[in-house]
């Protein structure tokens, strides 16, 4: 509880200053993450780690690709037909006796979930980790009408109580490491309710204990809960939640009240959908074959659990999603985060740089969609992507992120140019200029190649460029080593290799730039 | 004004204004064969290697010996007080009745009393072997949610005639009580948490230990 419930005074943790929105765009936000040395330790050790787990559970399933296929399938069809679905869904969860609400934005979920809270006459509830209330940032408007939301998500419990940001869509504290832990629940646990005990050490199984110490008590008296979901099932009205720790459980079971913020996208259109989905989501997320609970309620069972049960079915702007053919395939995602953990950019920078609680690749495709991109943050993210495509191959849903990223470039593009043309495009011509033809590109070579000997004889011993005192390589050497320009281009050392080959500078080389 | 309802599905039909094909099934096949068994040699070896790599306890044994081999599992727990679903088999609680002190949950207990209690023993309704999973449907033998969930110890008794190879038949077997309305719980392995450095930590919220009999 809090020390002071007078207005004024908060009754939950507050977090960090300022929005998502108003952060700095990638390239600012990735280069002041990129500082965080022990910060970026986490997180190589955590994902390498969880990496693993997912290609060994995956390689177990010996139909795991057609699996992905039929996943992504059941996903399209229910995009292509969510007028339909989201009507057979509201009304077998009407049947069942959950009283359904709609949401267009985050202002008016927000509202919904408030409304009912101070109709039932809580001062708090307990939350079980859900990506949506984040994405609608529930907790700030329960806090503004006098409501504390508890975390009961261990991860989530360590964001909370550390003033902190999530930064993984699973793993919210990954960038935390256990020392870090420690410390803030040793600091803020007895603020808030049971303290943590005076002896608890570093260890995980400690951590573990004193978290669920300090939300027994919160979990015996809580008189609603709020939940996002995995799944809801269009045939029945089932809502399906997949948890670890059995904080879901609590909250789903426990409480006489019980509201689900639910976006339209996560409906399944039958039940017999979810041996799919079932099967790829654990192997995807934490790389165990199945999560240690998975609840299922089609509305309310007398006698047993919640009594009363909402759903919010929330836009907030997945219509703007689906309204594009191209880039509508991200609404299939179902948050495993394999995505985030196999991305090279997403290990070294982490979540904070995306300016969203979804980050990683997902968030790179989603957030400018979902927002648009009329932000500097969104208009950012579509390039926060080396374009590997290493997300393609392990996302369970088969979502193209490389292609949906180059389209996005392309929209951000045009949306500038539509207000502004800037120095990029003039860089981009150029660029056009040199790759049209076969001739300019030779041209632009001969300056690289002078580069290159210049570079690599005099300046460097070793061939590796580290930090130069050039203006713009300079700075994006800072954080990487790359070899220093070749003297000699491909082209170049093709022709003297083949003695029938035209000369360099010459115009025979456009036929092959024609084919090209 | 619009409802938010009418706004959000004329969104939805704006955005769609591309598809043309008013069948979601012909619109979209799926290229999937549901409630397929997988070819496993022994199926109940495999559960048994699946919920053990969990790290959670599992004897097997004859039907005849289920009362004893529960007692067994309270006595291995330290468990000294026990709630029960209603409709548990009466020669399974008459050997409970007779180690540990039964709480009946009539009327229900509250979250805080059985928060008291030691342990809970229940009956199951489908278990799937390639994945550890053990599903309850919260009929009469496996009661309401909270009771499998508040007490720190679970003793669950599985027959093998409710192992399935996978989840594809296993939901094929749950999805009846599903349709019913019933609540479903799917349990793999007891409670855990990998948040802390993705360190898998046993016991967390949920019982910290799953004991299960394997009846033939
Ligand atoms: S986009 Fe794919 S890989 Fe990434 S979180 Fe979503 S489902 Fe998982």
């Amino acid at each position: 509880m809090s020390p002071n419930s007078a207005p004024a005074q908060r009754r939950t943790p507050a977090p960090p200053p300022g929005t998502w929105l108003g952060m700095p765009a990638f390239p600012k936000a990735a280069r002041e993450q990129l500082q965080r040395a022990e910060q970026r330790q986490n997180l190589a050790r955590a994902t390498t780690h969880i990496r693993g787990k997912r290609a060994e559970r995956a390689a177990e399933v010996a139909d795991w690709e057609e699996l992905r296929t039929a996943a992504a399938q059941i996903k399209t069809r229910v995009a292509r037909h969510l007028d339909t679905y989201l009507v057979q869904a509201e009304e077998a969860m009407t049947a069942a006796g959950i009283t359904v609400h709609w949401a267009r934005d985050a202002a008016e979920a927000n509202r919904i979930v408030g409304e009912i809270a101070l109709a039932k006459g809580v001062d708090e509830v307990v939350k079980i980790k859900s990506m949506v209330t984040q994405e609608i940032d529930l907790n700030e408007h329960l806090e503004s009408i006098g409501v504390a939301a508890w975390e009961t998500d261990l991860a989530e419990l360590i964001v909370q109580l550390g003033h902190d940001r999530p930064s993984h869509i699973l793993v919210p504290a990954i960038h935390r490491n256990r020392r870090e832990v420690r410390e803030i629940f040793a600091e803020e646990m007895g603020r808030y309710g049971t303290p943590a005990p005076p002896t608890m050490t570093d260890d995980p199984e400690e951590l573990a204990e004193a978290a669920r110490a300090h939300l027994r008590a919160k979990f015996l008296r809580a008189e609603m809960a709020v939940s996002g979901a995995n799944f809801l099932i269009a045939e029945t009205g089932t809502v399906v939640i997949v948890e670890s720790e059995g904080n879901g459980r609590m909250c789903l079971t426990l409480p006489e009240t019980l509201v689900s913020v639910i976006g339209i996208e996560k409906i399944l259109p039958t039940v017999a959908d979810l041996e799919v989905f079932l099967t790829l989501l654990p192997r995807s997320s934490t790389g165990e074959r199945m999560n240690p609970y998975t609840s299922l309620w089609t509305g309310v069972t007398p006698g047993d659990g919640p009594q009363d049960l909402h759903v919010v079915l929330l836009d907030n702007g997945r219509t703007d999603v689906l309204a594009d053919p191209e880039g509508r395939a991200a609404l299939r995602c179902i948050r495993c985060s394999a995505c985030l953990n196999i991305c090279p950019v997403y290990e070294r920078v982490g979540g904070h740089a995306y300016g969203s609680p979804y980050p990683g690749p997902i968030g790179a495709i989603l957030n400018p969609q979902l927002r648009g991109v009329a932000s500097e943050v969104d208009q950012a993210l579509p390039y926060a992507s080396s374009l590997c495509g290493a997300c393609n191959d392990v996302c369970p849903v088969r979502i193209p992120f490389t292609d949906i990223l180059v389209h996005l470039r392309h929209k951000v593009v045009e949306h500038k140019t539509e207000h502004h043309p800037t120095a990029e495009q003039a860089a981009f011509s150029a660029i056009g200029w040199v790759m049209a033809d076969g001739r300019n590109l030779a041209k632009a070579q001969l300056a690289s190649r002078a580069g290159g000997a210049v570079l690599g004889d005099r300046w460097l011993g070793n061939r590796v460029i580290g930090r130069l005192p050039l203006p713009i390589a300079g700075r994006w050497l800072r954080a990487r080593d790359v070899d220093a320009p070749p003297a000699q281009t491909f082209r170049a050392w093709w022709a003297a290799r083949t003695p029938a080959a035209p000369p360099v500078d010459g115009s025979a080389d456009a036929a092959t730039e024609d084919r090209a | 004004m619009t409802t938010a309802r009418a706004e959000i599905l004329a969104r939805v039909r704006r955005a769609l204004a591309d598809v043309d094909e008013p069948d979601p099934v012909r619109d979209v096949p799926v290229d999937w064969e549901y409630g397929r068994p997988l070819s496993t040699a022994d199926v109940v070896a495999d559960l048994v290697e699946k919920i053990e790599d969990y790290g959670a306890r599992i004897v097997r044994v004859p039907a005849a010996a289920v009362p004893d081999a529960i007692v067994a599992a309270l006595t291995e727990m330290e468990a000294s007080s026990v709630v029960l679903p209603p409709g548990l088999d009466g020669a399974w609680r008459a050997a409970i009745e007779a180690v540990a002190a039964v709480t009946a949950d009539e009327p229900p207990l509250t979250a805080s009393e059985l928060n008291a209690v030691d342990a809970v023993v229940t009956a199951a309704a489908v278990a799937m072997a390639d994945s550890g999973t053990i599903a309850l449907d919260h009929g009469p033998d496996q009661g309401r949610r909270a009771l499998s969930l508040v007490p720190d110890r679970h003793v669950c008794v599985v027959r093998v005639d409710q192992v399935v190879s996978a989840v594809p038949e296993g939901v094929a077997r749950l999805a009846p009580a599903i349709r019913a309305g019933r609540p479903v719980t799917w349990i793999s392995g007891g409670s855990a948490t990998s948040d802390i450095e993705l360190a898998r930590v046993e016991g967390v919220h949920g019982p910290r230990q799953l004991y299960v009999v394997l009846a033939d």
